[in-house]
């Protein structure tokens, strides 16, 4: 079969489990692409060879009730992989190889998953373009010198570019959900305490949290579904009853009230993405949905409570990295000078900047006025979707304010790249559920997606309107294979 | 406070100086495992053997907390008469430093688990409370070893993550004196409850003390110097000495002092300067987002107050009520644990007063002599009970008591069958003491006229005759009797 990186996650399952595919020529079929796709440096460590080795020992003796079967995967450089590198996008882990498994990917393989290497991100997880990795930046399939959007951007353009049928990416302000709205793909930040955070590399810890990236809906839920678990090994862990997310998958989202926050009708908005928004409306509405005005009040103040929170918790989270036990290490006159070297060195401009903001918020004498102030406004951010939820299932929105932008365009402009993620960070701070999922394209044939936000633990709900509207959109995503000779 | 008490004060010709001590003492929790992982914290393990994940601060590890560790510090709590806070928080403590893997300090500053408390300390002229400010639960950090090469630090993480109770007390403490019977007493209760198990030697019982001086009459506290971990009470007391010296030193002076923390150079018996307030760390606490408040219910709290021992206080009250022994008696034999059991153990079937007098005196000197602690005790609880009861049934004599009692030490033997084996049986047979007294007298026919003619002081030397010719081991009391009778 010529076509099999073409196929959904689902389809390859199905041809797995009858016998129609074996996991080897499956896998074989994803390297090969991924072979000939190096320009889009998506990977920062490849395992191929290990990769169809495990394939081939997979259909040696097939356990084809597994969720995925033989199934081959790359995951985002932030999950923790036994004996495989794993380095954050950043030199100062360039070093580094785990001797653990995250529980993420370790769930992953449990149900028959197979590793074919680790996707490039923003360093630690800081970015929304893919640009501040020390490995370079990726290039979006949609598009030359285009970003596939951040953090989880090898990841975004590793499904869109199929090099992978399905990924995992993590998420603190929005870096699923964006880089997903750049590619055409759907992705899933699911709520804070779903997904262990055991084995991830740590960036805001009480926002991070991981989720599936996939090329629809269906994939998507099937891939959550195998991620989520309770773990004793994180400590905010959350033990609620989890869905059987695919079989419960419906279109019927009749009467399911969808909320319209006004204060995401940013000034300056794009046409576009006002247009794609009433579009969406209108996809809801045929499915027979109601909808419903709603207020989220400290809308507003969610970008500024974000760039303190995570940051603080960045700079407090990061101090690990000291050249003393692992990683990269710089030579120094004394104790001092060998911290400030391997840390000026290993850490790059972005990561510096995050570290240095979170480390003056937490300051004595300043805590109070940044701090504090943020974890009450963030109270109050929370309790704006509370007051919501009252009345609507579900909240839609656009995922991000615009299309995918050209490399280079927002690195020297901090602020314009902090932007990207006014419709995604409030739904972190808040502790939700989001989904974005490609719904049209703009001008320049660049794909827009909508973001639908959820109750806590109600991912079923937003999986359910989700595939309702990929129904009604048929989003076909224009990939024309430029990077392939 | 009485007005009598004896006071300590600094003096310095026309004035008088108070010390105002308060102590910060980290104690390390009884425990299998740290406080946020699964590694051992058993004492003398070759370096880095006791070392997780989570305690070396890998990328993407996180802290799980140990529920016992939280039970021991409540019942510590408990101990100390104190609040107990349904909800805590730990927050991180932010520095850099070699030995500390994550590059924080998980403890708790806003929230502790305990809040105010008191213990109450057992003075030669009375009681004295003091109060507790607070007790929180942190991590330890590990250990930085400068002196095994010339050029290098190595770094020993097996302490990294061991959990720790700060207990801080109120500016209460006016002595060396009082500080040394504050360590002890603290000491007692964590050892009563099984909750520390003091060892100073290994590092489990150290401090911070907090010293400041004002003179005599004053209200207002002086300006306060830190002596960081300070770890023998010898040392708090000689550091206290040093410290307060030099603070009123530099006030008559009429120098002002710096509010910094210092150093106890035990070589040298001074403090020295370590950092100055400006030159202090700013920590930068915050809630350690891995971790939720840790939040107890009132039933788990009730549910340890019934694994919670007879304490010092309540057992020093027994013993005077139930075995009428004095306050300082009874102080002695509560100040720990394996004490007041021995105690407890002798008198089950022997004479409490007897029991008290031949443990505070003759054991507690022998055990001192032999640097043995009461658990190592060669004579057990039931030989010294049997020693006392030939005493008290009169099969020997005190006297007799205290050379069976040396055999004794030598090895756990049964104190009757020294006496059988050693002949020290004590004559109370009267025709044989008779025999005895008949054959004394008769060799000291002038001394015996002597007497009966009215020297009456002569009746000692006869009892002196007749102990010694029977080696000593004539019933003293029928002694007298037949003597008084055949003079």
């Amino acid at each position: 079969m010529s076509d099999i990186t073409k196929q959904s996650l689902s389809e390859l399952i199905k041809n797995i489990k009858d016998k129609k595919l074996s996991s080897t020529e499956v896998t074989k079929a994803f390297v090969e692409r991924s072979e000939k796709s190096k320009e889009l440096n998506v990977y920062v460590t490849e395992d191929f060879s290990a990769a169809i080795d495990k394939a081939k020992k997979f259909d040696e003796n097939p356990n084809l009730d597994l969720k995925l079967p033989g199934i081959p995967m790359a995951v985002k450089d932030l999950f923790c992989t036994k004996n495989i590198k794993t380095t954050a996008g950043s030199k100062i882990l360039n070093n580094f190889i785990p001797t653990y498994e995250s529980t993420v990917t370790q769930n992953i393989w449990n149900e028959g998953a197979i590793l074919l290497g680790k996707l490039n991100c923003d360093e630690f997880a800081m970015g929304s373009s893919n640009e501040t990795s020390f490995f370079g930046n990726v290039q979006n399939p949609i598009d030359k010198d285009l970003v596939p959007g951040g953090s989880s951007g090898g990841s975004s353009s590793a499904v869109a570019a199929q090099l992978t049928p399905i990924t995992i990416g993590t998420d603190t302000g929005g870096s699923i959900r964006q880089p997903a709205s750049f590619t055409g793909t759907v992705g899933l930040k699911p709520t804070y305490g779903s997904c262990s955070r055991y084995g991830i590399v740590a960036f805001a810890s009480s926002l991070d949290q991981a989720g599936p990236m996939a090329q629809n809906v269906r994939d998507c839920a099937l891939l959550h579904e195998v991620i989520s678990s309770y773990d004793e090994k994180d400590s905010t862990s959350i033990d609620f009853k989890r869905n059987n997310y695919v079989q419960e998958l419906t279109n019927n989202i009749k009467g399911k009230k969808i909320g319209i926050p006004k204060e995401y009708r940013v000034d300056g908005m794009p046409k576009e993405i006002e247009d794609l928004w009433k579009k969406g409306i209108d996809y809801v509405k045929d499915c027979g949905a109601e909808i419903i005005d709603i207020s989220l009040p400290h809308t507003n103040y969610a970008l500024p409570t974000y760039y303190i929170v995570a940051p603080a918790e960045a700079s407090s989270n990061l101090a690990r990295y000291d050249g003393v036990k692992y990683g990269f290490r710089a030579d120094g006159e004394n104790l001092i000078d060998m911290y400030e070297k391997t840390r000026s060195e290993g850490f790059g401009a972005e990561v510096q900047r995050r570290i240095m903001i979170g480390t003056y918020v937490l300051s004595s004498g300043y805590y109070d006025a940044y701090y504090l102030k943020a974890q009450k406004v963030r109270k109050l951010i929370k309790n704006d979707f509370d007051e919501a939820y009252k009345k609507v299932d579900a909240i839609l929105t656009p995922s991000t304010p615009s299309s995918a932008f050209k490399i280079g365009e927002k690195t020297n402009d901090p602020v314009s790249m902090y932007l990207n993620d006014i419709f995604t960070v409030p739904v972190n701070l808040a502790g939700l559920p989001g989904i974005s999922i490609p719904a049209g394209h703009d001008a320049k044939g660049y794909p827009l997606g909508l973001q639908i936000i959820g109750k806590a633990f109600d991912e079923q709900n937003i999986l359910n309107i989700a595939y309702a509207m990929e129904e009604k959109i048929n989003f076909k995503n224009k990939i024309t294979d430029w990077w392939i000779k | 406070m009485s007005k009598d008490k004896p006071e300590y004060l600094i003096n310095r010709k026309d004035n008088q100086y108070e010390v105002v001590i308060g102590l910060e003492v980290h104690a390390q929790v009884t425990s299998e495992s740290k406080l946020f992982s699964t590694s051992s914290t058993k004492f003398g393990a070759e370096p880095n053997t006791q070392v997780s994940l989570v305690d070396a601060a890998f990328p993407g590890m996180l802290p799980v907390i140990n529920e016992f560790c939280v039970k021991q510090a409540i019942k510590t709590g408990i101990g100390l008469k104190a609040k107990i806070n349904k909800r805590s928080v730990f927050d991180r403590k932010n520095y850099f430093y070699a030995d500390l893997p994550q590059g924080y300090q998980i403890s708790q500053f806003k929230d502790p688990i305990v809040g105010e408390g008191k213990v109450i300390l057992d003075m030669p002229d009375g009681q004295k409370e003091v109060g507790i400010e607070r007790l929180h639960l942190e991590q330890d950090a590990g250990k930085s070893i400068h002196d095994l090469d010339p050029k290098n630090t190595f770094v020993d993480l097996n302490r990294s993550g061991v959990a720790l109770m700060e207990i801080v007390s109120k500016p209460d403490l006016r002595s060396p004196e009082e500080v040394n019977a504050y360590v002890k007493k603290l000491r007692s209760i964590m050892r009563y409850l099984g909750t520390c198990d003091g060892n100073m030697q290994e590092g489990s019982l150290r401090a911070d003390v907090n010293v400041s001086v004002r003179r005599k009459g004053t209200k207002e506290f002086g300006t306060r110097c830190e002596i960081k971990n300070v770890n023998s009470i010898k040392f708090m007391q000689m550091a206290i000495e040093y410290e307060a010296n030099r603070q009123v030193d530099l006030i008559e002076d009429g120098q002002s002092i710096d509010q910094e923390t210092r150093l106890f150079d035990t070589k040298k018996n001074e403090t020295r300067s370590m950092r100055s307030k400006e030159d202090a760390h700013d920590y930068r606490y915050f809630p350690d987002p891995d971790l939720l408040p840790l939040e107890v219910s009132d039933d788990f709290i009730e549910k340890l107050k019934l694994e919670i021992p007879e304490l010092p206080d309540e057992k020093k009250k027994r013993f005077i009520e139930k075995f009428k022994l004095s306050p300082y008696e009874a102080t002695i034999l509560v100040s720990d644990n394996e004490t007041s059991n021995y105690f407890e153990n002798v008198i089950k079937k022997s004479d409490v007063k007897l029991a008290t007098n031949w443990i505070i005196g003759e054991l507690f000197a022998a055990l001192n002599e032999k640097n043995l602690e009461i658990t190592e005790s060669p004579i057990s609880a039931g030989n010294l009970s049997k020693l006392i009861n030939l005493i008290k049934d009169g099969t020997i004599s005190g006297k007799i008591a205290k050379t069976v009692f040396e055999h004794m030490m030598e090895g756990d033997k049964d104190p009757k069958k020294i006496v059988e084996e050693k002949g020290l049986k004590q004559e109370s047979d009267p025709k044989a003491l008779e025999a005895l007294i008949d054959k004394v007298i008769d060799d000291n026919r002038e001394k015996a006229t002597e007497y009966k003619s009215g020297k009456v002081k002569l009746f000692g030397f006869f009892v002196g005759q007749v102990m010694k010719v029977s080696g000593g081991k004539a019933n003293p009391q029928l002694v007298n009797e037949i003597l008084k009778k055949k003079l």
